[in-house]
């Protein structure tokens, strides 16, 4: 079956979840190609062709698709269904904009954040947080996904890059129109793709305390994330959030510092490869999940770790 | 303006969830169920917009069994008008889901369809997206600040890279994140009140909609549990374990 991934980016740089999409995207044994809408997004047409597996890289250069509003992207993507069986996205807040509005107009089903392909229509995808996995096979013609890209793995680079195929076809359209948008900066490593996350919660009790994992962060080369409760409490922003409602993160290494455990934010942290629990706390259920659990005063412990890193 | 807001009833979102014996589903035959929390979010929102003299109707439409009632008199209780009850199987898929919302839309034309973002079961996060592609209306998902002016909803989104503020011409779908608002609590007067509140009953076939299966589930089952871990009593001794045990720090 053939593939169309929609790539992962921001006009300027082509985002890893692209890479463990087109991994993803292997379990199929057809033809994987890459679809780069956006404008000015040239380079990431670039090294999207250059991922081991990408047969073509499409790219939709145009202004209608600046913001990849789901309105100009949809019927774009639904164009190009017609000769392909396989749609996949990463289960970002990009791709789950856009996937459901291009499955309703194609008639079928999307799945939503597979973690596993047992087979070409078969599928595994967590249900209530995570409590439970899914088993699902498709009846459709087309099969329609996002994908939890922390559950596959990254492909590399291949030895010669794949043809860009420019498409001259264009979606203006006047239902909505971009405001504004706001972007941090970061020169942190990204929080779905960090080998190493640092996490801060309600335990660091201020928004000045919460810096504290700075430190820790530059020395470990981590991204740093928060539970819901610390991005509520204003210590930090929502684009650090990790959970059920913010992002999904797998790293080698997650650092829970003075985060309870509440079952929120398990679902988005659980399947770290090693998890490590401090908090003061002893009962706290993120010792549950945690292979090690330290039981100290944060603001001991913190500087501790740092020095002894 | 009349605001459309659909609601599905979950699983209380503080109950553990139960799988069947025979891996066939989530057992919910005692379990205490409850509106969806994001659907929570979109009712308040829709009621606050009432309270602004922006929205002058709101009805509220849920799809599945009887019992789905329980959840449009809790809505009615917190200031929804009406509700629409749509007769079918407490397990559809979105798409059909979708569908018959679609059906309701053409039936009432609102001026704002409000919907929370995803179901704490499901965990789909599809239906408004879906259902703004049918009626081919535009659409702001994951919001959490909504301000309406001449025909038109800014909506702040919760995105990955922190906010989006995407501006939508009315008709529009709109679903809702958690920070959008702190729904209230329902007060007793308005619970009794929210009794003699109609409730509109329909089937799927009177929508002119037939619900067709996409997906087939072969098993529900719990994940496989973490291995139990280890206390370790300093700082010293988590970093030598990470570096010698786990092996995760050069």
């Amino acid at each position: 079956m053939n593939v169309l991934i929609i790539a992962e980016h921001d006009n300027v740089s082509l985002k890893a979840a692209t890479r463990h999409l087109v991994k993803a995207a292997a379990a199929f044994a057809g033809t994987v190609e890459v679809l780069v809408a956006g404008a000015g997004c040239q380079e990431v047409a670039q090294a999207a062709s250059r991922l081991d597996g990408v047969a073509r890289v499409l790219l939709a250069d145009h202004d209608c698709y600046a913001q990849q509003v789901a309105e100009a992207v949809a019927p774009l993507v639904v164009a190009l269904m017609d000769s392909r069986q396989v749609l996949l996205a990463a289960a970002t807040t990009t791709g789950k904009n856009v996937l459901p509005r291009v499955a309703a107009l194609l008639d079928v089903a999307q799945l939503s954040e597979i973690v596993a392909i047992r087979d070409s229509r078969t599928f595994v995808r967590p249900n209530y947080a995570g409590n439970v996995l899914v088993t699902v096979e498709s009846l459709d013609s087309r099969i329609v996904a996002t994908v939890r890209t922390s559950a596959f793995e990254a492909v590399g680079e291949q030895q010669s890059a794949a043809p860009i195929d420019p498409l001259d076809i264009s979606h203006p359209q006047a239902q909505s129109r971009f405001v504004s948008a706001s972007t941090l900066q970061s020169a942190r490593p990204e929080l779905t793709a960090a080998r190493v996350v640092v996490s801060g919660g309600r335990g660091l009790g201020s928004a000045e305390n919460f810096r504290l994992l700075d430190g820790l962060a530059d020395k470990l080369g981590a991204a740093i994330g928060a539970s819901r409760a610390a991005v509520d409490a204003g210590y930090i922003g929502n684009d650090h959030q990790v959970g059920q409602t913010g992002k999904v993160v797998a790293p080698e290494l997650y650092l829970a510092i003075g985060i309870s455990g509440a079952i929120q934010h398990l679902a988005g942290m659980k399947d770290s490869k090693v998890i490590v629990a401090i908090n003061k706390d002893p009962e706290a259920p993120i010792f549950q999940v945690a292979d090690y659990g330290l039981v100290a005063d944060l603001f001991t412990a913190i500087p501790a770790l740092e020095a002894a890193l | 303006m009349k605001v459309l807001v659909a609601v599905k009833r979950t699983l209380d979102p503080y109950v553990k969830v139960r799988v069947k014996q025979d891996q066939s589903g989530v057992d919910l035959s005692a379990a205490k169920m409850a509106m969806n929390p994001f659907c929570e979010i979109a009712v308040e929102e829709a009621v606050r917009l009432k309270e602004k003299g922006i929205a002058t109707e709101l009805v509220a439409v849920s799809i599945g069994s009887d019992k789905v009632q329980d959840q449009l008199r809790a809505a009615m209780a917190l200031g929804i008008d009406r509700s629409i009850h749509v007769q079918a199987s407490d397990e559809l898929e979105s798409l059909n889901v979708a569908k018959l919302l679609h059906a309701v839309v053409q039936q009432e034309n609102p001026g704002l369809i409000l919907l929370g973002k995803q179901a704490i079961d499901s965990d789909n996060n599809q239906v408004g997206q879906m259902l703004a592609a049918l009626c081919g209306l535009p659409q702001a998902t994951f919001a959490s600040r909504i301000t309406v002016r001449d025909g038109w909803a800014e909506v702040a989104r919760e995105v990955d890279s922190g906010e989006q503020v995407l501006a939508v011409q009315l008709p529009a779908v709109i679903t809702t994140d958690l920070r959008l608002n702190e729904p209230r609590y329902a007060k007793l007067p308005e619970i009794m009140k929210a009794k003699k509140k109609p409730i509109a009953t329909f089937t799927p076939a009177q929508l002119g909609v037939t619900p067709r299966q996409h997906l087939n589930v072969l098993s529900v089952a719990e994940p496989p549990p973490r291995k139990a871990g280890v206390r370790v009593a300093s700082v010293a001794e988590l970093v030598d374990r990470l570096k010698n045990d786990a092996k995760v720090l050069a």
